[in-house]
């Protein structure tokens, strides 16, 4: 008689003996488990794009690919209802006030990928004006998919590395933390982040002495 | 002499005597049309148009030529009946550039006049709403002129002395007294500072005005879509004023994907910008090198060997296809049948872009053309299968799209008679590819002005007569097929041989001069405005866009429709974003 739990049971907890007639109808394990196996099949991204990886994300959510095979079929449209943010695409500073405010609306546990170069640190466009490089100066991260822009397959796989990490965390870790809004940068003559607000005073202060230092030297020149 | 050539120098006849001083030919080398005084050029755009028949205002640019001072807008005039360009240009000093604004003449300079003030604070005198387009308002400089430099300026131009040849890497975020992408004029207090909100009301959004005199008093409300809206195809917002369900005013907001392509492109070598093109118009990769690549062959002067032309035309038009393929499914998207018609149409496409990572290694960001050819032949399965798709698959998959959609009473109800655009607000918007072609203008540039070897195939400009968004859906329609004709012709017609004219190159030494590439791509007239002065990197690399432009017809659509019908007519135009901000 074998009362040992098959490996590949994902959710049986081991050391429980579950007599044979019950095996395939009972399962014995910790909430944990259970709750975790839960949210990362059902993981629903935010349907929301900004540049090219969009496209692939779309491609992904098709037929060929198909991620609805892992429990992410659901693309919601509003954050309240989403639990992965996939950040598509080239971060502007133009854009990133409404990243930042949509993050906050999304409601805990939430998780952020960075999907291809450009989320993940500028990509081919960090030296622009208008670019923010990289989502992470702003929002956490948890996934960065590397690619320009990442293959259907590779998103895939930054959304399955995303279960792994759902997998290991627990119901007291998810709950016991605040839920952290981050401040919503503002557009000013360049973007400003609310919590910097005394570095950039004291540093427009100090280029300001600069300059009227260099010109009280080219007017004595 | 030419039929062509007689009618281009009576023009030039008769606009030099009509215009004695204020305007002059182009006498620079390499540059060409003419140079007119500002306080005339309203005067000789309304000739253009209504003597000579220009009616048709393609691209409004400008260009900063810092060593001599001046600031420069061009524009490019052509006929709807098709021909070569007009090329004419005002010139202005650089400190205050002034310049009389051509929307009374031509509506579709709006938006591109407003880009000029953006990036190149070149001021359009007589414009209905000079204001930021791309960037907002309050942003400090304006970033396209010659000697403004961002936070992560680096040098003036590639490769840089830093990383080649020496290989000396750093990060630049560690040159940043931030360490991030950003720098703040001397003596600035954010504390103080106050946005300019002069139409705060507007973007609010929900801010009521109430309207007079009418028998029943109603309130019209703001909505505001986007730009997180599934709706609007990437980050773009619309400004809707609604009275009851109709939409009294549109107002387009854009620039949430700026990307900065034109001053990356200025910093670039030539041919670095290639890879760069892929990423405007995503969708459609092939055509953006297509176009860019003919704008530096007109400088650099080389042709394509034979087979490269084949190879060009038809992975251009496996682009039109796959375009137009997502087009419609997300235009059926849009319209509520969600996802299923995309899942049809998405299936195609990946067949296509299979033969695209074939050929250049990489499913959307292609980076295949070169100038003087193209990178790589096609191997032979490839061709194999770009055969079976062209003579076999994609015929019966359009027929079957066609069988299940275009009569489909749902479509027909909701799309016919929506969105309407007259045949002459279209050319007047300047409103390119199938949005022009669906209100029965039959103008294709790949007909009215052949690049490449187009001028061998044999198809039909597709043309429908009643511009509305059931038009433009049919319209792709008729371009899958007329695009897989030319295929079919082409793939029966390409001789053996080499893909590339000369040694392939990385550095390309190339003579001043103008030039203005364009195509006809899947969303329109692309065009690339290059200038150079004869150094490694463009001076000047301007993108005429068709989404970003045919974007000024959407107020004109939706005015008098119902709010849900906005979100229909945007996916009729079909814009992507990455070309849109650029």
């Amino acid at each position: 008689m074998s009362t040992k739990p098959k490996k590949d049971e994902g959710l049986n907890s081991p050391q429980y003996d579950i007599p044979e007639e019950l095996q395939n109808t009972v399962t014995i394990t910790t909430l944990d488990k259970i709750y975790n196996w839960g949210r990362r099949n059902s993981l629903w991204p935010m349907m929301f794009g900004l540049a090219c990886c969009a496209i692939e994300m779309i491609c992904t959510a098709a037929a060929r690919f198909d991620f609805s095979r892992f429990g992410m079929e659901v693309m919601r449209p509003s954050p309240r209802q989403s639990d992965v943010m996939v950040v598509a695409g080239t971060v502007t500073k133009k854009m990133v006030p409404q990243i930042v405010r949509l993050y906050n609306q999304m409601a805990s546990p939430k998780y952020v990928v960075a999907m291809g170069a450009c989320a993940s640190g500028g990509g081919p466009f960090k030296e622009g004006y208008n670019v923010v490089s990289g989502i992470d100066k702003y929002l956490p991260v948890d996934v960065y998919i590397p690619g320009c822009p990442p293959t259907p397959q590779a998103l895939i796989y930054g959304l399955m590395k995303l279960q792994q990490k759902v997998d290991r965390q627990t119901i007291k870790e998810i709950y016991s933390r605040p839920d952290e809004m981050i401040p919503v940068p503002v557009l000013g003559p360049d973007i400003m982040d609310p919590r910097e607000y005394d570095r950039i005073r004291a540093y427009t202060r100090q280029k300001a002495e600069q300059e009227a230092a260099a010109a009280a030297d080219t007017a004595q020149a | 002499m030419s039929e062509q050539t007689v009618m281009l120098q009576n023009e030039e006849e008769l606009l030099l005597s009509r215009f004695p001083e204020a305007v002059k030919k182009d006498e620079r080398k390499g540059y060409e049309g003419y140079v007119v005084e500002a306080k005339a050029l309203r005067d000789f755009a309304t000739t253009l148009r209504d003597k000579l028949g220009y009616d048709y205002l393609s691209s409004v640019t400008g260009v900063d030529y810092l060593p001599e001072g001046k600031m420069e807008v061009v524009y490019h005039a052509y006929k709807t009946t098709g021909g070569p360009a007009l090329v004419f240009k005002v010139q202005v000093p650089r400190e205050n550039p002034v310049v009389p604004s051509l929307v009374p003449v031509y509506p579709g300079a709006d938006f591109q006049e407003r880009e000029a003030w953006d990036l190149l604070g070149i001021k359009f005198e007589g414009h209905p709403n000079l204001k930021r387009i791309l960037l907002w308002e309050g942003f400090e400089g304006f970033p396209l002129r010659k000697d403004w430099r961002e936070p992560y300026f680096e040098e003036e131009h590639k490769p840089y002395k830093s990383r080649f040849p020496e290989g000396k890497f750093f990060r630049i975020e560690d040159r940043n007294p931030f360490g991030k992408n950003v720098d703040y004029p001397a003596g600035f207090d954010p504390d103080k500072w106050i946005p300019d909100n002069s139409n705060a009301l507007i973007y609010e959004g929900l801010g009521r005005v109430e309207r007079a005199g009418d028998d029943l008093p109603t309130e019209q409300i703001v909505v505001n879509l986007g730009p997180q809206h599934p709706s609007t195809h990437g980050v773009f917002r619309m400004v809707v004023t609604l009275d009851g369900e109709t939409v009294v005013d549109l107002e387009p907001v854009m620039g949430y994907l700026h990307r900065n392509h034109e001053k990356i492109g200025e910093r670039n070598t030539w041919l670095m910008n290639m890879p760069f093109t892929d990423r405007l118009d995503y969708l459609a990769p092939m055509s953006n090198n297509f176009g860019y690549a003919l704008a530096v062959e007109k400088l650099l002067g080389t042709k394509p060997p034979e087979r490269a032309e084949y190879i060009r035309v038809i992975m251009a038009e496996l682009t039109r296809i796959q375009n137009h393929l997502f087009a419609i499914g997300m235009f059926l998207n849009d319209m509520g049948a969600f996802f299923t018609p995309s899942l049809y149409a998405i299936e195609e496409r990946e067949l296509i872009l299979d033969v695209f990572e074939a050929v250049a290694g990489s499913r959307m960001m292609v980076n295949y053309f070169r100038f003087g050819g193209v990178a790589r032949d096609i191997p032979e399965d490839v061709m194999k299968k770009i055969h079976a798709l062209a003579f076999e698959r994609l015929p019966r998959r359009v027929d079957e799209l066609d069988r299940y959609l275009t009569g489909s009473e749902i479509v027909r109800v909701r799309s016919e008679g929506t969105g309407v655009l007259t045949a002459e607000q279209a050319i007047a918007l300047s409103a390119a590819g199938p949005v022009l072609r669906a209100s029965g203008v039959p103008y294709d540039v790949r007909r009215a002005d052949p690049y490449g070897i187009y001028d061998r195939f044999d198809f039909d400009v597709a043309v429908r007569y009643h511009g509305d968004v059931y038009d433009r859906y049919l319209i792709r329609i008729d371009e899958i097929r007329q695009s897989l004709r030319i295929i079919q012709q082409a793939l029966q017609q390409i001789p053996a041989g080499p893909v590339l004219a000369g040694k392939p190159q990385y550095q390309f030494r190339v003579p001043p001069g103008e030039s203005y590439g364009r195509v006809e791509g899947p969303k329109g007239e692309l065009g690339f405005y290059v200038v150079s002065n004869g150094k490694g990197n463009p001076w000047r690399y301007h993108v005429r866009a068709p989404s970003f432009i045919n974007l000024t017809a959407l107020a004109e659509m939706t005015r008098g429709q119902k709010v849900g019908d906005v979100v229909i007519i945007l996916g009729s135009i079909d814009i992507v974003l990455g070309e849109t901000d650029r």
